[in-house]
């Protein structure tokens, strides 16, 4: 038996601007099924953080419990990493964002962690806007278990053991524009091309940035009747519009004709560049967006690439005034400044 | 691009790196695993069947497998090939009995009559190839013993006696008749014998000489390499002066200097006119060299011997510069200054050899170019007379002692078609097989793990004893234990990834995991296209690309063949089998394994 991956890699590899090759972001072997999309979502992870010049020391990866919260051990080794309880990733990624403000935070969930056990954790990062990516492993069912319908399960969707799911599913990206995330977007994990530059763009966002990514359970929920399974998801996958991240303002090279150019500055300067494929979307305005998602939830499509966007969003930080140094760098001077200090202080409130 | 046949045994066989290196195409990887087992009798067979000498191979081949070896490419620079001819002397050298393993005589008559002419590697492959299918076997050479330049021009301190005979008389015990010390005079007079075919193996026999000012009057201490080396190996020679140059810069020049080095020469240099780098000598044969003291003096050209009172002196040289035209072809041009004089009691002529038929007369129909070459059909190794063949070094001029093999093996097939009447351009097709390794989950039936080890260095017997003992093998050859390690540095490249593409759910696990980015999924285009649209572009335009029938989203898998390392993590990785590893099994038909329809 061997269950070993060779050190040897493609001999030309390029390197990024920091002098990485694509494999210094790569993380131990998977131990997934053969064949799960998560995989592929590990894949989009590591070359979008490789794109991005991404110094790994500067990158915290968080996750709660599942096959999804297993991934961070496949990606990105040399980053942080804190592997939590069971849907509680929010809670430790907003102790960590509020302790130390410089690094990266990525959080990976899946539809149980999130949708189900963790659903009120997730709901408050959102209203909080914690500066975050937050990547949902979309697979509609409790891989680790077994393959039971999880809250995401379309209704009328049957499961392997061919039983109709009963119950209304949650639409995890119009719940998160609905409570005002400020990135939101929805992707498949067969479509890399797509997913890398909407995680770089996520990454890139100063607030809470969503992504749905739909996740085929390749031994569970890969049937007929299924609504996750790859033959489903691509045959009624419908994008919003193509994607290109760059980090900045660019020349356009292609002009796809009138109205159907878009493009969204960040405020670091990095611009989001969309060719939209509907005319009556528009990317930042959220109404646009909500009413996209169920235009095509009624006609049974499953809405993909970026579908809200809000580019000067605030996150929690800048919300409740916090200090502009990272909380774990203020050193004792800082934080007990002294008698003297408490004197004025203390006169301040006369 | 349309999609591979992979049902083209050859698409497979190009793969197999060294193996479609080699001439005679060496199953490789399979002999190369048997040995990891300790089944050193069957990897020694694999070998016997295709190159014949394996004992001989295992040190003197020159190895054009090893270039090709995938390890070589895998990691830029750092990464050597396997050490796969040393490889096949661990075999050799611990297999057990062969010999019953081997064809066993006496075999039926069938009644036809064939000569061999030279007794070299060429034609003992045809004399071994052709005896079991009952052919009266004429073997002629000029030498008392067969084996031809194995015997004459490889030294005995990198190719024992002992090996050579072992191997020489496996096949003459098939039962050949020999006629050795009868060196044939005439082709006609041959010919008038009532053979039904002649087989010419009498390779390149004529050392080039060097007539420059001086030779004659240095005669005596003059030597030609080949016949120098000859005159030792049948111990006609036992000295030489202690300043010794010799000229040239091929593997004979090699040979000579270090034989010189043991027949008393101790101020022994190398001569040679172009670069160092350009040399022709194998790049080890001259590391043997300079392991031994020996100078490689580069970039001297030779003008004179220079005799005084009838006694040789030593040599007079021109230093030269290499320059290159736009074409990159090489120019000799003097930097100036006066000549340079290097003593010498002896100089040996190492400058090449020639191929030189006076013995066959020119109105026997068989055609000669303008170099008097023969010519020779590249297939069927027949000349213009329907019953003359040609093989070794005797067809197209000097090569190696693998090359002389292939040919030898094609020479009896032709010869087996020619003989009964058969058409000689119907060639046999291989015999190919193609089995899955799958055995269980992470479970391959062969060990897929890429070991990180660097090769392993031949260990060689100490200098002191090999430069006094003429007859004493430098190279000590892998033990077990090391042979076991440099065995599995073999990536096991006939372990195919086999693709199928209606099983294919495009998940991208196998693209995702592959450790070299050879596996895309992309829209097809036109192969100069397609090899800039992949994960990785594949640059490497002698490997090819297998691509898929087209898939259910319109694209195709792509795969460059050219960094993979056949780990089998894509096929351990697909969920559905889509992807397989298959040992390919690829081994050239002869004329005695053949379906030749009288056995």
């Amino acid at each position: 038996m061997t269950y070993i991956r060779p050190k040897f890699r493609h001999p030309e590899l390029p390197k990024n601007k920091l002098g990485y090759s694509v494999d210094y972001y790569e993380g131990a072997l998977s131990t997934l099924c053969a064949g799960c999309g998560h995989d592929s979502i590990s894949a989009g992870i590591i070359q979008a953080a490789f794109e991005l010049n991404i110094e790994p020391h500067k990158l915290a990866k968080l996750s709660g419990i599942g096959c999804s919260s297993k991934t961070p051990a496949y990606f990105l080794s040399n980053s942080h990493g804190f592997n939590s309880v069971h849907g509680r990733m929010p809670s430790v990624a907003t102790g960590a964002n509020l302790a130390n403000r410089d690094l990266t935070y990525f959080g990976v969930s899946g539809d149980g962690d999130t949708a189900s056990i963790g659903m009120g954790q997730f709901v408050h990062a959102i209203r909080r806007s914690l500066n975050m990516t937050y990547i949902v492993m979309n697979n509609g069912c409790y891989g680790l278990t077994k393959g039971q319908d999880s809250a995401t399960a379309d209704q009328g969707s049957k499961n392997k053991s061919g039983n109709v799911n009963l119950f209304e599913s949650i639409d995890l990206a119009s719940l998160a524009i609905e409570l005002g995330a400020t990135f939101v977007a929805q992707s498949f994990s067969g479509d890399k091309s797509q997913l890398v530059p909407l995680i770089k763009a996520a990454m890139n966002h100063p607030g809470f940035a969503f992504i749905n990514v739909i996740s085929p359970c390749v031994t569970f929920n890969n049937n007929m009747g299924s609504t996750k399974s790859y033959d489903y998801v691509r045959e009624h996958v419908e994008a919003t519009a193509t994607i290109d991240f760059v980090p900045e303002m660019q020349e356009i090279s292609v002009e796809y004709g009138k109205g159907k150019q878009k493009q969204v500055v960040m405020h670091d300067g990095s611009v989001i560049q969309l060719h939209k494929l509907s005319e009556d979307w528009d990317p930042l305005d959220r109404q646009s967006a909500m009413n996209a998602v169920l235009n095509s939830k009624a006609k049974n499509e499953i809405l993909t690439g970026l579908l809200y966007v809000n580019p000067d969003a605030h996150d929690l930080h800048h919300m409740i005034n916090t200090s502009d140094r990272a909380l774990n760098s203020l050193t004792k001077a800082e934080l007990c400044p002294g008698s003297e200090m408490l004197v004025d202080i203390n006169s301040g409130l006369r | 691009m349309e999609p591979t046949n992979i049902n083209n045994p050859e698409y497979f066989h190009k793969v197999v790196d060294c193996q479609h290196a080699c001439p005679a195409h060496t199953p490789v990887p399979e002999y190369i695993r048997l040995i990891a087992e300790e089944k050193y009798t069957e990897a020694y067979m694999i070998n016997w069947d295709s190159n014949v000498f394996p004992g001989v191979l295992g040190r003197t081949c020159d190895r054009p497998c090893e270039p090709a070896c995938r390890r070589g490419r895998i990691d830029g620079q750092d990464e050597e090939p396997v050490a796969i001819c040393r490889l096949k002397r661990v075999a050799a050298d611990n297999k057990g009995d062969v010999k019953s393993l081997m064809p066993q005589g006496p075999f039926k008559p069938n009644g036809k009559k064939i000569a061999l002419i030279g007794a070299g590697p060429a034609s003992l492959t045809v004399a071994r190839d052709l005896a079991p299918l009952g052919y009266e076997i004429h073997l002629y050479d000029e030498q008392k013993l067969g084996g031809g330049f194995m015997r004459s021009q490889i030294p005995s301190f990198r190719l024992p006696e002992t090996v050579l005979n072992e191997e020489v008389n496996y096949i003459l015990d098939l039962g050949i008749h020999t006629h050795f010390n009868h060196y044939v005079k005439s082709l006609k007079d041959t010919l008038a014998n009532g053979y039904d075919a002649v087989f010419v193996g009498s390779g390149a026999p004529k050392g080039r000489d060097l007539d420059i000012p001086g030779r004659k009057e240095g005669a005596s201490n003059i030597h030609i390499g080949i016949n120098w080396l000859a005159n030792v190996a049948f111990e006609h020679t036992a000295k030489i002066g202690k300043k010794v140059i010799v000229l040239g810069g091929g593997n004979t020049a090699m040979d000579c200097c270090r034989t010189a080095r043991r027949l008393g020469g101790n101020d022994v240099k190398v001569v040679v006119r172009s670069p160092f780098a350009e040399m022709k000598a194998s790049p080890w044969e001259k590391e043997d060299a300079a392991h031994e003291d020996i100078p490689i003096i580069d970039n001297h050209v030779p003008k004179s011997f220079v005799v005084e009172n009838g006694v040789l002196k030593g040599m007079m040289f021109e230093k030269v510069v290499a320059e290159y035209d736009k074409e990159g072809k090489r120019k000799l041009v003097p930097v100036g200054g006066p000549d340079i004089f290097i003593e010498a009691d002896d100089v040996l002529i190492a400058v090449g050899q020639e191929n030189s038929y006076p013995w066959i007369e020119r109105d026997l129909g068989i055609d000669f170019d303008k170099w008097e070459m023969p010519i020779v059909n590249e297939v069927t190794f027949v000349s213009s007379n329907p019953k003359v063949f040609f093989g070794g070094d005797a067809a197209w001029g000097p090569k190696n002692v693998i090359t002389a093999v292939a040919h030898g093996h094609q020479a009896a097939i032709s010869m087996d078609l020619f003989c009964r009447g058969e058409s000689m351009t119907v060639r046999p097709s291989p015999f190919v097989n193609l089995v899955s390794q799958k055995m269980g989950i992470h479970e391959w039936a062969y060990d897929s793990a890429v070991v990180n080890d660097e090769r392993y260095v031949v260990p060689q017997a100490e200098k002191k004893v090999t430069l006094s003992n003429r007859k004493k093998e430098v190279e000590l050859g892998f033990s077990g234990i090391t042979g076991f390690k440099e065995a599995q540095r073999c990536l096991n490249c006939d372990i195919q990834t086999v693709f199928t593409t209606d099983k294919c759910i495009e998940c991208d696990a196998c693209m995702d995991v592959c450790p070299t980015a050879c596996i895309s999924f992309t829209d097809n285009a036109d192969e100069s296209d397609l090899r800039n649209m992949l994960k990785m572009p594949a640059l490497n335009k002698s490997q090819d690309l297998y691509v898929s029938e087209p898939l259910k989203t319109k694209r195709v898998m792509v795969k460059d063949e050219n960094v993979c390392l056949h780990c089998g993590l894509c096929a351990e990785r697909c969920p559905t089998s889509a992807w397989d590893m298959q040992k390919f099994f690829y081994n050239v038909t002869k004329a005695h394994t053949g379906c030749s329809s009288h056995k």
